[in-house]
């Protein structure tokens, strides 16, 4: 059988894997972190994007737009949650309004449907939070929100169903040609050898590229430091709200996310260090002040937690999607906003074109539902009686804030591409992710952790290696 | 769905008292649902002692402090359930909870004690700018990781703020061979309690630092160092002043926080001062039959006068149950002039019975007065050396005092300088 071995395990990477597994093939996925989403893909906006802010006749166009389209269908195929919420592109100056025009007409260009210049007034009767500076407003009613890692996540686990095999921790040294084959040297020394390898290494897949192409790439890393409010916040806007975009990207937005907190930022900062991912004190005020010109009634108060996100923008400018000269190396570099949006159609083309090159069947067995974790949360009071019935841990509630039980948190773990650490845990079931920030719960979660996995306490990590969270037993 | 006259939502000092006092007030269909699988609340983690000393005039740990009123519990034989998180109430009393044995269930309640306790002020909150790398704690989950798991959070510990928790766990990980390399604290006083400043920082040489924050937080993995820095007068971070501190843990006791979610809920007023309820001297919220003490209602410094508290709302609650409340017109009592709360915040006008006044000031003042004032009238007065935001003050006005507040339009609590 062929063997494809993608490297990268963010939404590019795990969007593949699952849609290479609808043939007969061989594939794997080598991840250096200890689980999916690690790096970019779990740390962004989680705006489905309408299309109309991208460049028309760039592939950033035409695979955010067919990426968009796509949504609807593959989050109830992948039971991950996905909301068509809608976007205001808010303008604050009469004088700047010429700039709503011209990406109207972009969206347009790009086939972005529904697209419409609505008045200021107009943007306030639907979102009366939003600024009464507002004087106009580019309106896309095909924009929606996602939840990025729950979506990588779900990816992932309909992959691994299908025969994916998953590698964490798996730091990829170099790549060498080898005949028509390519070697996939690691860093601890281990070997694999592949007919196509796909190169979904998000901020490192230029240096990856680069260890064996000719044509070399480089990516900066672009920093966005955001704030998440409480869902007590959750009134102040129901759409995603943009400022009119700058050259660094698509300014600082105030979006909800589908679990219903506010989300401001991200700020826009080129750094050196791909492994940056602390926030800094003017960044956070940068990104709650800017999103106060949008709803000036926010307040810090609400405000539960804070991160950073880097976005891997490459010197190109546009994706770089399809197989490096002379070489079985499938790149997809630079995937950066509007990445997400993109993924599931760049995903289906790249599959197509590496089936088309390695001769690939069907694979007859390729069943492409997923189901999630039932979330407690929101079950209706009998659903939540049946589940207690069939499973009593269902019955103990561990979180507190997001009414997560520990019967979610045990399949979390227990299922294919599960989780491992505390992150692991939160990014699948939610705990730990409400208002109180994990104070109550961590250590519940701990020893579920430690009993799932038959390991010990002091084994338990917050999110991979070296982030061991009790040093030791008290003497 | 099952009917119970009276279900404590609590099985920690608050909840303990008030079911105790529920049921020598004559109630006896009384139901404690607690989350945890012990009762006795946050005090099963708390084993330093110093409890008790208003309540049993000994100093007991938090275990023996909340096994006294257990017994009590078990000794009446009131029913509770542990294991059991309450999901939901609502105006009209409907409870629903979970378990493991008896899954969902709905009960409908004829009162309801709210004696769910508050939680930490996370790091979110606080907006601390830095990684989000393992090694930072609130110090009550640091707490029972050590004192209830049996492990060590970590061994070079820096802590943000100097509240009781904070200043307990300071003592806690220097016995167990922690170094305390600093207490950081962002005010220009302390919200503990004195004597846990002495006991627990300066008997072991524990630096604490007033107007100091912690403004980033450093490290891959786990925590490396932090980041302090001095405040203005405004609280923001002095630039010029930042100073690194190597460490593998951050601390934090930052403020406790009532927890209310269940409250919202049954559309019961919260304050925003205390955050928590708005009720009466029968403790009961403005939300009819709901009635709320202990932390949930403010958050208190000693729990002897959270179990004080309790004890009062329960015998009110079974006197509610009962149809022997107290109704009719109310008098609010407001907060004023330095003053940042009272509690209760209305008093029943013909009620009867001596008035307890639970309050806290907005910040230190030495040499005052804490009066009383009704349609103008000085009523009460008690002179203070020093009151602090840290230390709660009661004040208990006998009878002529609690009528004279009772009948009059205008009642106010606040603090006035005492005349040289």
């Amino acid at each position: 059988m062929k063997k494809v071995l993608i490297i990268g395990a963010g939404v590019v990477g795990c969007s593949v894997a699952r849609e290479l597994s609808r043939y007969d093939v061989d594939v794997t996925v080598l991840e250096r972190e200890n689980d999916v989403a690690c790096g970019t893909s779990k740390a962004n906006s989680g705006v489905v994007h309408g299309g109309f802010d991208a460049k028309p006749g760039t592939k950033k166009a035409y695979y955010n737009v067919r990426g968009n389209a796509m949504f609807d269908k593959l989050s109830k195929e992948l039971d991950f949650p996905f909301k068509r919420n809608g976007a205001y592109v808010l303008c604050f100056d009469d004088a700047k309004r010429d700039g709503l025009k011209r990406l109207y007409d972009q969206g347009l260009e790009n086939g972005v449907k529904d697209v419409k210049i609505v008045t200021g007034e107009e943007v306030r009767k639907r979102e009366p939070y939003v600024s009464e500076e507002v004087k106009g407003a580019l309106w896309c009613p095909s924009s929606g929100i996602v939840s990025p890692y729950e979506m990588t996540i779900a990816y992932a686990e309909n992959a691994a169903k299908n025969g994916v095999k998953f590698v964490f921790e798996k730091k990829v040294a170099k790549l060498e040609k080898a005949g028509d084959k390519i070697k996939v040297v690691c860093e601890d020394g281990d070997e694999y050898n592949a007919d196509v390898v796909v190169n979904a290494a998000g901020l490192y897949s230029d240096e990856l590229n680069n260890t064996v192409s000719e044509k070399k790439y480089k990516i900066v890393p672009r920093k966005g430091e955001y704030m998440l409010l409480d869902k007590t916040a959750g009134y102040l806007t129901s759409t995603t709200l943009f400022q009119l975009p700058t050259a660094m990207g698509k300014g600082i937005l105030v979006v909800p996310s589908v679990h219903g907190n506010i989300l401001l930022g991200p700020t826009a900062a080129d750094i050196d260090h791909k492994d940056c991912k602390d926030t800094t004190y003017d960044g956070l005020a940068e990104a709650f002040d800017k999103a106060k010109i949008t709803v000036p009634s926010l307040t810090k108060k609400q405000v539960i937690t804070q991160f950073t996100g880097l976005r891997a923008h490459a010197d190109a400018g546009d994706f770089v999607i399809g197989f490096a000269e002379g070489l079985p190396l499938y790149n997809l570099v630079g995937i950066e906003s509007p990445g997400l949006t993109a993924a599931p159609a760049i995903a289906v083309d790249a599959s197509e074109e590496i089936s088309d090159y390695l001769g690939l069947k069907f694979n007859a067995k390729f069943d492409p539902v997923r189901k999630g974790i039932p979330c407690f949360a929101s079950m209706t009071e009998n659903e939540r009686a049946e589940i207690v019935k069939k499973n009593p841990l269902y019955g103990r509630i561990v979180c507190r804030c997001e009414v997560v039980t520990e019967g979610e948190i045990a399949d979390s773990i227990n299922r294919p591409v599960g989780a491992k650490d505390l992150d692991g845990v939160k990014r699948r079931t939610r705990a730990g992710m409400g208002r109180c920030q994990s104070g109550f719960c961590s250590e519940r979660v701990m020893e579920i952790i430690a009993r799932e996995r038959g390991i010990d306490m002091t084994e338990v990590t917050k999110s991979g290696k070296g982030s061991e969270i009790v040093i030791g037993r008290v003497e | 769905m099952s009917v119970k006259n009276l279900i404590i939502i609590g099985g920690g000092p608050a909840g303990l008292a008030a079911a105790k006092s529920a049921y020598d007030e004559g109630e006896r269909d009384i139901l404690i649902l607690e989350r945890e699988d012990r009762l006795g609340g946050i005090l099963n983690q708390c084993i330093h002692n110093g409890f008790g000393l208003h309540t049993f005039k000994e100093e007991l740990t938090g275990p023996e402090y909340a096994a006294r009123y257990i017994d009590e519990v078990l000794k009446r034989g009131i029913e509770y359930k542990t294991g059991t998180t309450v999901l939901s109430i609502d105006k009209n009393r409907r409870v629903t909870c979970v378990n493991e044995e008896d899954g969902l269930q709905v009960y409908e309640a004829g009162a309801i004690i709210l004696a769910c306790g508050c939680r930490e002020r996370p790091r979110g909150a606080i907006n601390i700018a830095g990684c989000r790398a393992a090694g930072i704690f609130s110090a009550g989950t640091a707490q029972k990781l050590i004192n209830i798991d049996g492990y060590m959070p970590g061994k070079e510990v820096v802590i943000l703020g100097s509240g009781d928790i904070g200043l307990i766990m300071a003592r806690r990980m220097t016995f167990q061979g922690a170094k305390v390399k600093a207490v950081v604290e962002l005010m220009p006083y302390s919200s503990g309690l004195n004597r846990n400043i002495v006991q627990c920082l300066n008997d072991f040489d524990i630096p604490l630092m007033f107007s100091h924050t912690v403004v980033e937080i450093k490290g891959r993995g786990r925590v490396s160092s932090v980041v302090i820095a001095a405040v203005d007068e405004k609280l923001n971070p002095i630039k010029g002043t930042e100073r690194e501190i190597k460490c593998d843990t951050l601390l934090l006791s930052v403020g406790l926080l009532p927890e209310n979610e269940l409250s919202k809920m049954a559309d019961v007023n919260l304050s925003p001062v205390t955050g928590g309820a708005i009720v009466d001297d029968d403790m009961m919220t403005e939300t009819d039959g709901i009635f709320a003490c202990g932390n949930v209602l403010h958050v208190h410094d000693l729990v002897d006068f959270v179990s004080e508290e309790s004890e009062w709302a329960g015998a009110r609650a079974a006197a509610y149950i009962a149809g022997k409340k107290t109704t009719g017109d109310k008098v609010a009592v407001e907060a004023k002039d330095g003053v940042r709360y009272v509690v209760p915040q209305y008093v029943n006008r013909n009620g009867d019975g001596p008035l307890k006044l639970k309050m806290r000031v907005g910040n230190v003042f030495k040499n005052v007065r804490l009066c009383v004032v009704c349609d103008g009238k000085e009523v009460y007065a008690k002179r203070k050396t020093i009151v602090t935001p840290g230390e709660m003050e009661t004040v208990t006005l006998d009878e002529k005092q609690t009528r004279a507040l009772k009948n009059c339009k205008q009642a106010v609590v606040c603090l006035k300088a005492v005349e040289k």
